[in-house]
């Protein structure tokens, strides 16, 4: 989240799309309730079914799955075609005024640059036209036909009211109703606030449907604001934890990236990353990363860091491609990966194609799976019937089952989707021979150690001088890791300005990042994290709640990366004269020497209004980007494109690219996309609130309120197909069928799209072969093996089946 | 038991007067349909405090699980759809004993002491005076006590009397994510009703109101209903909901009557015993 969950109640409207909080995340959707009782909030609900947000919502629009983009990209038009911008905020804050390259073009759904045959682009020309002085050549007046303004109303020129109702199925006046209050924010002191989820993220184009909102809230000067921004709902109390301490295979902690395969030179690497501004006086912040870099480098290798050796530069994995789970599975499948560790995850019910990933499984040597429950994964090579219907005498695999805690038997922090880092106490013992996942992955540590002493391997140093300073080397405690990765001075560190002034003394916590060397001076696991365990103690475990400026930024409650902020580019709820475009919501203001307020300033603290550095310090702009330049992998604008697999055989916009282009697709795998003419309805994959992914399968109270495997169809499709509410049916795509009881509603209705009667078919997750519930079939086993070009998160949201009622 | 912190006020099949020493407020808890989304985090909260645990049941094609009200879910989420001039409504109705101040229930037992109101309202079953007979069922108006076939005891939701006595809201109320559910004098929560109505109206529920039926002297479980003048379209929900006649009859006229037969039978059962002896199982019958 840009903002955080208390946040939501000062919006004015709040929207929620590509997500369903009400039924996702109930506990967080009470600042929606507040935001409607006590600022009389609207609330619109944008989604292919009527969901329980739905059904507490002022309006709902329904639209077809995988149609987002043309949606926003609608509502863009609108805005502009309308003029309901907030002007001065899109002059001073966005590249509005930048101009692009000469060779930038977008023509029949491609951009400039395309590669077919790999499936690529060269991003050259998306690009900034660069001056003589280094900086990229802007037009305050807006007048010159290549300037991101100008380029960006052309391109959603094509995104009429009447074309988005042909691609989506939402009806015209539904459409125009959602612009109509969206716009209403375009007022300074009025904001929106969105909240999406999985409904975004699990599409083939999902990070572009992020990025559309992120134009839009951008255009209606909403980001930065109290109750605005663009807010991911993380479907886990710690995922947002995870992709901040760098799990996804391509990343370091603190969203630092790892060397490609072709970045072997230390320097080049950083330089790379470490962006020099791109207009004068911009703060550039990432031009620290060689300080987070090393830190981490120091925090991991500790004396065996050195700057002769690049900080062990060359001890880190490069590159050749990113291996996410769709990857992984794939080489897997191949035979080309023969281990696997598994921990906390539950791939067979959580990735796309169950029959792939049940046989990738299959060919695996051994696998290893860390997690408090018997998953079905666990137990992939058990014969469930029809429910799991594998021949176990032919899977070899062998599987280790180590049980590990529960969060609620172990101390640590969970972070939010507010950024909130909280700590947590133990809450009961573990049962039986359950460990903490640090205990179980130090076991293996040690022993892997242990056996390049003893036999040395072909390349044990990263694991030698791997640094384990913790005080039961087989248990660390939550306590010591926090303060790893708040970060400690190995040297005594003086004021920057005054060095004859110890600021902190050898071995002391460090009190946050901005304190940071790249002279081996400090180590720090996690610079984001820095600042949550200084020497003040635990911060993350504050419980004061006070609020003194009502706007719910409790500074004490916690701790918020970074620096304890709780929202985001806070310095755009100002003008750039300093004043807040709503007096209302004065996040922070200028005191005559520095910044300072109600939240934690996103701004160099002693560079006054009227300069020209820009809120948006991130971004060697300064600014926001309405032009990706070369950051996304399908285009600088995001574009509608059709899901892999889609109901109407066509993109309306431009036939000869229907998907896409940019998305990676196995070999194989493409073959493997079923078609409209045998799998005519559009499926689409959820949960439900009764449930929380594939653990409360086995919880009892969980499989009372939803004991039984159902899926969800409309009542024309119903009728067509003379299916009635409780009928079992069985759903098939291209990989597979389940078979589960119908559900029939009036929720889910027909859609009129390109000419044609679009259905869908709604397919909860939840259940599988293990578990306390009635036992029923993976979801996953329909849906296809492709996903977000950018970051690969599965289109679990976009697929095509066909539906029958089951023959008794 | 009774608890000792709860004065009664009114005991099933007993002519002894009440306690009035003590001055009580009069509770209710406030269900807000229009703020409920339905997550069923009540049901749990019902079915942790009070220890129950229903079946692991079958889908029926809908969302509604369990599918009604039993002796172990007291509490049961309806769900509705409904066309009204507003498009489609997903109408939410969190169901349950509303706690009538002129409970149909308590007039119809007869078995002393097994149904009681307290001073705050709150009507309560003391299942260990209950014998089974289900008049209670027939005596309710909104069609809730379930009549366990393990024991042949009759329950529902006790507005959890054991936390509200200790100065506790109801389980449930302390579960609702979204504030949907709040708990306190049935005075505040008519006032709090009054607020919610008024946003409900300004959004363009015309209709909006509180269900609070005279018909039964009010309840102490109250609804915020974004279409009061239609209650049924939530699940059934009784517009005007009364206490059977034939609790009057039965209490009037035939309870005598029936008392005198309850009487008899208790008396051919003594006879059968002291004649018969004590009615034993053969090994076959009990293997069987």
């Amino acid at each position: 989240m840009t903002n955080h969950w208390v946040d939501i109640k000062n919006a004015n409207v709040v929207m929620v799309m590509g997500g369903n909080a009400a039924e996702a995340h109930p506990c967080g959707f009470k600042w929606v309730t507040e935001a409607k009782a006590h600022n009389h909030a609207k609330f619109i609900v944008v989604d292919p079914r009527f969901t329980r947000s739905a059904s507490v919502a002022d309006f709902y629009a329904p639209i077809r799955t995988g149609t987002d983009i043309a949606f926003l990209g609608g509502v863009i038009h609108y805005l502009i075609a309308n003029d309901k911008i907030q002007h001065e905020y899109v002059k001073a804050y966005t590249d509005a005024s930048f101009i692009v390259r000469e060779d930038f073009k977008f023509e029949d759904g491609l951009f400039s640059g395309y590669d077919a045959a790999k499936r690529k682009y060269d991003k050259a020309s998306w690009m900034y036209e660069m001056g003589d002085d280094g900086y990229a050549k802007v037009d305050p007046t807006l007048e010159n036909p290549r300037c991101v303004f100008n380029l960006m109303k052309q391109h959603y020129a094509r995104y009429t009211p009447e074309v988005v109702s042909n691609i989506c199925g939402t009806p015209k006046d539904a459409f125009l109703k959602v612009c109509e209050t969206l716009a209403t924010t375009a007022a300074p002191d009025k904001t929106l606030t969105i909240l999406y989820a999985l409904g975004w993220t699990q599409h083939s184009t999902g990070s572009q449907m992020i990025r559309t909102a992120a134009m839009l809230q951008l255009l209606l000067g909403n980001v930065g604001m109290a109750g605005g921004g663009v807010n991911a709902l993380r479907g886990h109390s710690n995922i947002q934890g995870l992709t901040d301490l760098g799990l996804l295979s391509n990343l370091l902690p603190g969203y630092m990236t790892l060397p490609g395969e072709t970045e072997t030179d230390y320097q080049t690497y950083i330089d790379k990353r470490a962006f020099k501004p791109l207009r004068p006086g911009q703060l550039s912040y990432w031009q620290n990363y060689p300080k987070f870099h090393v830190s981490l480098m120091k925090a991991w290798f500790g004396a065996a860091a050195t700057k002769e050796n690049n900080w062990c530069f060359d001890w880190l994995p490069k590159l050749d491609k990113v291996y996410d789970v769709l990857q992984v599975f794939d080489l897997m499948y191949q035979g080309k990966m023969n281990g696997y560790f598994c921990q906390g995850f539950n791939p067979i019910g959580s990735f796309p194609n169950k029959a792939k990933i049940g046989g990738a499984l299959a060919k695996l040597k051994y696998l290893v799976v860390i997690d408090p429950l018997a998953t079905d994964t666990s137990c992939f090579w058990e014969n469930h019937g029809e429910f799991n219907d594998v021949k176990s005498a032919e899977i070899q695999t062998e599987v280790f089952r180590l049980p590990s805690t529960c969060f609620a038997e172990e101390n640590g922090s969970l972070t939010n989707s507010g950024r909130w880092l909280q700590w947590h106490y133990k809450g009961a013992e573990p049962p039986g021979d359950a460990k903490p996942d640090t205990d179980i992955i130090a076991g293996i540590f040690l022993k892997l150690r242990e056996l390049y002493r003893k036999e040395g391997g072909a390349f044990p140093d990263p694991i030698l001088n791997l640094t384990w300073p913790y005080k039961i080397p087989h248990a660390p405690s939550a306590e010591e890791l926090a303060m790893e990765y708040n970060g400690r001075a190995l040297e005594d560190l003086t004021d920057p300005k005054d060095p004859t002034k110890v600021i902190l003394k050898k071995g002391q916590q460090l009190d946050g990042f901005a304190q940071l060397k790249d002279d081996g001076s400090t180590a720090c696991g996690c610079w984001l994290f820095s600042g949550a365990w200084t020497e003040k103690g635990n911060l993350m475990a504050r419980r004061d709640n006070s609020d003194p400026s009502g706007l719910g930024n409790t500074l004490n409650w916690a701790f918020a990366w970074p620096a304890n902020r709780r929202v985001l580019y806070n310095r755009a709820s100002l003008d750039p004269a300093g004043k807040p475009w709503d007096p209302k919501r004065k996040l922070i203001g200028w005191d005559g020497a520095k910044w300072g307020g109600a939240d934690v300033p996103d701004f160099k603290l002693d560079v006054p209004p009227g300069d020209p550095m820009n809120p948006f310090i991130m971004n060697p702009e300064g600014v926001a980007r309405l032009f990706a330049v070369d950051k996304m992998a399908e285009g600088p604008f995001p574009e509608h494109y059709e899901p892999f697999e889609t109901p109407i055989d066509t993109n309306p916009l431009h036939p000869k690219v229907i998907s896409n282009p940019a998305a990676r697709v196995f070999k194989g795998d493409m073959e493997a996309f079923g078609k409209a003419k045998d799998y005519p309805y559009a499926g689409t994959t959820y949960r439900l609130t009764e449930h929380f992914h594939f653990w409360t399968k086995h919880t009892k109270l969980s499989s009372i309120l939803q004991p039984e495997q159902f899926v969800e169809i409309g009542e024309e499709l119903a009728k067509e197909k003379g299916i009635q509410a409780g009928d079992r049916v069985k759903v098939s795509s291209n990989r597979g069928h389940i078979k589960a009881v119908a559900v029939v509603t009036k929720r889910i209705k027909a859609l009129q799209v390109n000419g044609k009667t679009v259905h869908h078919v709604g397919v909860p997750i939840h259940w599988g072969f293990k578990g306390v519930a009635k036992n029923g079939y993976i979801a996953n086993t329909l849906t296809p093996f492709v996903g977000d070009a950018n970051v690969q998160t599965p289109e679990f949201k976009s697929f095509l089946v066909d539906i029958e009622k089951e023959k008794s | 038991m009774p608890l000792q912190s709860l004065d009664i006020t009114r005991r099933s099949a007993t002519t002894t007067p009440s306690p009035s020493q003590r001055q009580t407020e009069e509770v209710a808890k406030l269900i807000d349909t229009t703020k409920c989304i339905g997550c069923k985090a009540c049901q749990v909260a019902c079915m942790e405090w009070n220890d129950t645990r229903d079946a692991i049941g079958d889908n029926h094609g809908v969302y509604d699980n369990p599918m009604d009200l039993t002796e172990n879910s007291w509490t049961v989420m309806r769900y509705s759809e409904v066309e009204t001039d507003r498009g489609l409504e997903w109408l939410i109705r969190k169901d349950g004993c509303m706690h009538c101040a002129d409970p149909g229930c308590l007039k119809a037992c007869p078995a002393p002491g097994a149904i009681v109101q307290y001073s705050n309202g709150i009507v309560d079953f003391h299942e260990e005076n209950c014998i089974g007979c289900g008049y209670c069922i027939a005596g309710c108006p909104f069609n809730v006590p379930r009549l366990s076939k393990k024991d042949s005891k009759v329950y529902k939701c006790t507005l959890c009397s054991d936390r509200v006595a200790v100065g506790l809201e109801p389980a449930c109320v302390k579960t609702c994510p979204t504030g949907a559910i709040v708990f306190g004098s049935k005075e505040d929560m008519a006032h709090h009703a009054e607020g919610r109505i008024a946003d409900l109206k300004e959004r363009g529920f015309a209709n909006a109101g509180l269900y609070d039926p005279a018909g039964v002297g009010g309840t102490h479980v109250m609804y915020v209903l974004h279409h009061a003048d239609q209650p049924e379209l939530y699940h059934g929900l009784p517009k005007d909901p009364s206490i059977s006649p034939l609790v009057s009859l039965w209490k009037g006229v035939t309870k005598p009557l029936a008392l005198f037969g309850l009487g008899l039978t208790v008396l051919a059962g003594f006879f059968h015993y002291v004649t018969v002896g004590p009615k034993e199982v053969d090994e076959e019958t009990e293997s069987s």
